[in-house]
């Protein structure tokens, strides 16, 4: 028994990486369940205190509260209304995947448009003194706040809904592009322009042939945080947004309708959770194409910069 | 020296002003409706009716974030030392951190209140701490591994010990990572307070209070929250960056920003 | 062989940094032959790389004229006259060896077919024909500053401007580098203006070696070297050589003495 246990890790890491990765994080997801299935039965046995004491849990651990890892897992295979028909994870991927158009389209504006003023930031220092400290500012603006007022300029101009909901989360998305794409344009060592220079390139080639290339491995790092950070703005931005669908309604309605069917609002949870996975993995697979493995950068903005500073 | 950094800073005082001065401008030239856009002299004026609310609903608000960021921010560092300290746990934790940090984390909100109670500061000092610990612990544990093998060496060729080095090495190697997951985790923790108070709480709430007035269309006062709101965020940025510069003097970051 | 193929007349060069100006050069005149391989050499930060970047029009003069054959510095840059190497040998990552070396041809507008074609030639002028297909981080740092010389020679340009390029490699390789630069000149007949700080090495290399001052550079001594043409491996054991060495040597420590 004891020797099993001595080789475990040595198994582990004999593993193929990815292989063990995915070992790994199944077993942490079971320790996972299992902390919470084991919580909820101490907390049932002792009546909400810690044994051997009356200081109470943090947090409740009856059905409402913390309702069985079943139990959530058996409502989001049952009708999500009473006497309707579809199933509750039907109704929750239908309101996923129209907060997922706003997140993609939210995306793929937000990282254009952080791509754009990272290269007008290269091209001009004027422009980046007069508007960086903006760029940085914008994103302590609380996006809640400003959310039902765009949703309101959308309608003015004509705009549907779900359109106004992808502008709020493109606030988001474009702030880890523009300042990754900043930084990877920017990382072409000083003799790479110099050499450019002395072909007399235009500053076009010199973006097209060294700079974007150069940007590659820092902007999909970005791209991933852009891709979470799309889908949180989505549904921020569903939320004040009256639409009667989405993720932000489920989880406002459910959030009501907590204390007689919590499972529900777990289910959504999940979903959420399931929403903003799938992105990020979508991105990380063009990476893993577009890319080769000697290039990749970390996955953080930050560290990406750090870690090429140390290479140039 | 003031002057070149006033000379350098002057291109971002040109845009505040005359960003504020278009702003003010296209609201009285096209005369449009304050539900829409209140012009910025609306907005200040509108201060002082709604500082007798707005003051304990901001103070109540920024507390919380403040508390979730400290709370959040400690396990975090807890958290990556001991990731460090055993590569086993590491070589879990990582890659679920790395998960959870790609989900939208905020949607706990609702659950934190069925989990702490409605009015409990703990339902949104517990979802700050969540929302900040991931990307704090993330990049502190590469910023801890970031020290490279020479160094390392070097330590133990001094025979230290486990803890000299994480004093004398790794942690200060570290400090660039941690800086700058705290600038994101300082945003962060103020969109996550407001976000987490829309879904309910106490009522003297920038969340509570910005869902109050935008119901009844008062986008002047639901604008005097955005500014104060913002202001913090950039007065915590602001303050992050100058504590970073002191501890930091060293670093080409730094360094390189003096000149 | 004894025409100019540029010119320097009086040039100074003074940087604007914080908290006053750096005077980098001052008064240098000087006329590089047609042909030849003239070394600029001096002690660390006296400029020669500045003045190297001035040739090339990468920098611009404060005072004084740069000329090529009659033109400006930047018409010849314009059209295509400099090829460039530095210290490290700044390959495209991402690109192959051979598409690194069609990279000027690319900018300048040749066909396809063509590049390809003075590629490869190229690649075998320097001896890596084989490696066409590599990328750059699968060759030695030897390998890859090959590559360097290939890429900037490749558009046939009349000048060839090295900033230390053999610096970072090890002797060995550096002696065989040297050997296959003055090979290579000997074919293409290309101007060349070496950056070093290597008293051997400027010896061997070349025609003319200019010995530069502290700051601000000036150019103290301009010294024939006589040593037999062409060089070969036993050249550094001749005596010449020696007293090639030794009279560079004695002029840069007179240098030395006189600040």
């Amino acid at each position: 028994m004891v020797e099993s246990v001595r080789t475990a890790p040595g198994r582990l890491r004999r593993m193929p990486a990815r292989v063990r990765t995915i070992v790994s994080f199944t077993l942490i997801l079971m320790v996972l369940a299992v902390l919470w299935e084991s919580y909820k039965w101490l907390g049932q046995t002792t009546g909400g205190v810690w044994p051997g004491t009356d200081i109470g849990l943090p947090v409740r651990t009856n059905n409402r509260a913390m309702p069985h890892l079943w139990d959530i897992v058996a409502a989001l295979f049952r009708p999500a209304r009473r006497g309707g028909d579809e199933v509750l994870l039907i109704t929750l991927l239908r309101a996923g995947l129209f907060t997922l158009r706003s997140a993609f389209t939210g995306f793929v504006f937000g990282s254009a448009f952080g791509f754009f003023l990272a290269i007008w930031f290269t091209r001009s220092s004027l422009a980046e003194r007069g508007l960086m400290p903006y760029v940085v500012a914008s994103q302590t603006v609380p996006l809640i706040a400003i959310a039902p007022m765009v949703v309101i300029w959308g309608g003015q101009a004509g705009l549907p809904t779900w359109l106004s909901v992808a502008v709020i989360s493109s606030y988001l998305s474009f702030f880890p592009v523009a300042i990754n794409a900043l930084r990877g344009l920017r990382s072409p060592p000083a003799t790479a322009t110099e050499l450019m220079k002395s072909y007399a390139a235009t500053p076009n080639e010199v973006l097209t042939k060294l700079q974007m290339p150069a940007a590659l491995p820092f902007l999909f790092p970005a791209l991933k945080i852009a891709a979470t950070a799309s889908v949180i703005g989505a549904i921020i931005g569903e939320l004040p947004a009256g639409l009667s669908v989405g993720l932000g309604r489920a989880l406002l309605s459910f959030a009501s309708s907590f204390s007689s069917a919590p499972e529900k609002l777990f289910g959504a949870v999940f979903v959420a959770a399931l929403l903003g996975l799938s992105f990020v993995g979508l991105v990380a697979l063009a990476e893993r194409r577009l890319i080769p493995a000697t290039r990749r950068v970390s996955h953080d903005p930050e560290i990406a910069a750090l870690a090429a500073g140390g290479t140039g | 020296m003031t002057t070149n950094r006033l000379r350098r800073a002057f291109p971002a005082i040109v845009v505040f002003a005359g960003g504020i001065l278009f702003w003010e401008t296209i609201v009285r030239v096209f005369d449009i409706k304050g539900f829409l856009l209140p012009a910025p002299s609306a907005i200040i004026s509108a201060f002082p009716a709604e500082w007798a609310e707005l003051r304990p609903a901001a103070v109540g608000t920024f507390t919380s974030a403040l508390a979730g960021l400290t709370l959040g921010t400690t396990l975090a560092i807890v958290a990556a030392v001991g990731a460090v300290r055993w590569p086993m746990a590491r070589e879990g934790a990582m890659p679920l951190a790395i998960t959870a940090n790609s989900t939208p984390i905020i949607v706990l909100a609702p659950v934190a209140n069925a989990w702490f109670g409605l009015l409990s500061p703990w339902s949104t000092i517990v979802v700050i701490a969540v929302l900040v610990f991931f990307p704090v612990m993330i990049n502190l544990v590469r910023g801890l591994m970031s020290t490279d093998a020479a160094e390392l060496e070097l330590m133990a060729s001094y025979a230290a010990t486990r803890r000299t080095t994480l004093w004398k090495l790794q942690l200060p190697g570290a400090l660039p990572y941690m800086f700058s997951a705290l600038k994101v985790a300082a945003a962060l923790s103020l969109i996550g307070a407001i976000v987490k108070e829309y879904f309910g709480g106490s009522q003297s709430r920038l969340g509570q209070y910005i869902t109050l007035k935008a119901g009844n269309f008062q986008f002047e006062e639901v604008w005097t929250a955005i500014v104060l709101a913002a202001l913090f965020g950039i007065g915590l940025y602001v303050l992050i960056t100058l504590v970073e510069k002191k501890f930091m003097s060293w670093h080409v970051s730094v360094r390189a920003a003096q000149i | 062989m004894t025409e100019a193929a540029m010119t320097l007349g009086n040039v100074s060069m003074v940087f604007d940094a914080d908290g006053g100006s750096v005077h980098a050069l001052e008064g240098v005149s000087l006329d590089i032959r047609d042909g030849e391989l003239l070394s600029l050499i001096g002690p660390s930060g006296c400029g020669k790389s500045t003045l190297l970047r001035l040739l090339g029009d990468l920098l611009v003069a404060t005072s004084g004229s740069v000329t090529v054959r009659g033109k400006s510095a930047e018409q010849a840059r314009l059209d295509r006259d400099y090829g460039m190497v530095f210290q490290a040998a700044t390959l495209l990552e991402w690109r192959r060896v051979a598409a690194n070396v069609e990279l000027p041809l690319e900018i300048m507008g040749v066909e396809p077919a063509e590049r390809k074609r003075r590629a490869a030639e190229m690649l075998d002028l320097v001896g890596l024909g084989q490696f066409a297909e590599h990328y750059p981080w699968q060759l030695s740092g030897g390998m890859q500053q090959r590559v360097s010389i290939a890429r900037a020679l490749v558009f046939h340009p009349s000048i060839l401007l090295m900033d230390e390029p053999f610096g970072a490699l090890d002797e060995m390789t550096r002696e065989r580098m040297q050997m296959e630069l003055l090979g290579i000149q000997e074919k293409t007949g290309t101007t060349i203006v070496f950056v070093t700080h290597s008293i051997p090495e400027a010896a061997f290399l070349s025609d003319r070696v200019a010995v530069m001052s502290r700051r601000p550079g000036r150019i103290t001594e301009v010294i024939d070297i006589d040593l037999a043409q062409p060089r070969v491996f036993d050249t550094r054991e001749d005596p010449d050589f020696f007293a090639a060495v030794t009279q560079v040597r004695e002029s840069l420590r007179s240098i030395e003495e006189a600040t």
